[in-house]
């Protein structure tokens, strides 16, 4: 009998199987969830200043001809405070950067200004995390990148590395 | 995508007693708070990672539609949508602050008079498939909907097969 192997063939699927799901068990899956709202135009919206002395945040001011960076931070998240050296950097590189508060009472934001510094231009405050929804983003800090045209062009997740600096300012120089 | 190189987040830890310019090590190395900060640190392992907002929830988070039929067509997508924040659950189930946010946003467009269906695409176009728990047949799920048939013919060709050899010579069962 020549398809003797055959019999096996049920083994072998089996194997494959289990040797699937052992290897999710051990390596987890991807959980940061990125969004599909790139390559799009910025969602209309109007939020007003998340602290006072630090204008709020209109949509249409994304499209003014300047590439820019649109960060959705918090002033209760942790992660955030470790990002604010690199968007100091990013400014001083001349990088404009406008803010998105997320959930944050106005007290709030200011005391996370002046105690990590102020790099953003408007900040508006999104109680409701509206914006955040329509951008597609789902945690802080993210940042979208954003061209002349007010279209998102890239969404970084997580907190901006000493290292990502000099990529970030070469990008936003390239849009121009 | 260009984003995924750029990429290296930490995860947004429960949230530490805000409001004073004090950080979290200088409390739980101070001796007076040490109580305090040992249950902090307890908590922190005790629930889930996602921090923690001092902003009142959404209108729709917690409060039903007054009609009763958007209500139901409500909750029915909140039960299909997924959470972001603690994955695995729906956003119906979760009580993270942006599961709130999602509900208040689908209930406020369902009152709008938004379809369903409506509300899914927008969502689906800003996180795609993923979000929903009743994903549309495509590359992705194929195997998941096929792979029953597939092993059903697979099964039904090998006993074929046997049957096949059975009827023909008997010396192979020897």
């Amino acid at each position: 009998m020549k398809n003797r192997w055959v019999l096996f063939v049920p083994l072998a699927i089996m194997g494959l199987l289990f040797g699937a799901f052992i290897y999710r068990l051990v390596t987890p899956a991807e959980t940061l969830i990125q969004s599909q709202w790139i390559d799009k135009p910025m969602p209309l919206f109007d939020l007003p200043p998340a602290t006072a002395g630090v204008p709020g945040l209109k949509s249409s001011q994304l499209a003014d001809g300047r590439p820019r960076l649109v960060n959705v931070f918090a002033s209760w998240c942790i992660p955030c405070r470790a990002e604010a050296p690199q968007l100091e950097a990013l400014k001083a590189a001349g990088v404009p950067i406008d803010g998105i508060a997320i959930r944050d009472r106005p007290e709030d934001v200011a005391q996370f200004l002046s105690e990590y510094g102020n790099p953003f231009d408007r900040i508006g405050a999104d109680m409701q995390s509206s914006v955040q929804i329509a951008l597609g983003s789902s945690g802080v800090p993210e940042t979208f990148l954003i061209d002349g045209k007010g279209i998102i062009r890239e969404q970084i997740q997580g907190v901006i590395l000493a290292e990502q600096v000099p990529e970030i300012v070469a990008k936003i120089e390239a849009m121009k | 995508m260009g984003g995924r190189t750029l990429t290296a987040r930490i995860p947004a830890k429960a949230g530490t007693q805000s409001g004073t310019k004090r950080r979290w090590f200088n409390v739980a190395l101070d001796p007076r708070f040490r109580g305090g900060a040992l249950l902090c640190l307890a908590l922190l392992f005790a629930i889930p990672s996602f921090a923690q907002d001092r902003l009142p929830p959404a209108p729709y988070a917690y409060q039903q539609l007054n009609d009763p039929a958007k209500e139901a067509r409500a909750k029915a997508l909140m039960e299909e949508l997924r959470c972001l924040v603690c994955q695995g659950q729906s956003i119906a189930d979760s009580d993270a602050p942006l599961a709130g946010d999602m509900r208040h946003e689908v209930r406020s467009k369902i009152a709008a008079g938004e379809s369903p269906d409506e509300i899914k695409t927008w969502l689906v176009a800003r996180y795609g498939n993923w979000v929903t728990y009743d994903p549309p047949f495509d590359a992705a799920t194929a195997l998941l909907w096929l792979g029953p048939l597939l092993f059903l013919a697979i099964g039904g060709w090998l006993a074929f097969g046997r049957f096949r050899r059975g009827e023909g010579d008997v010396e192979d069962k020897a």
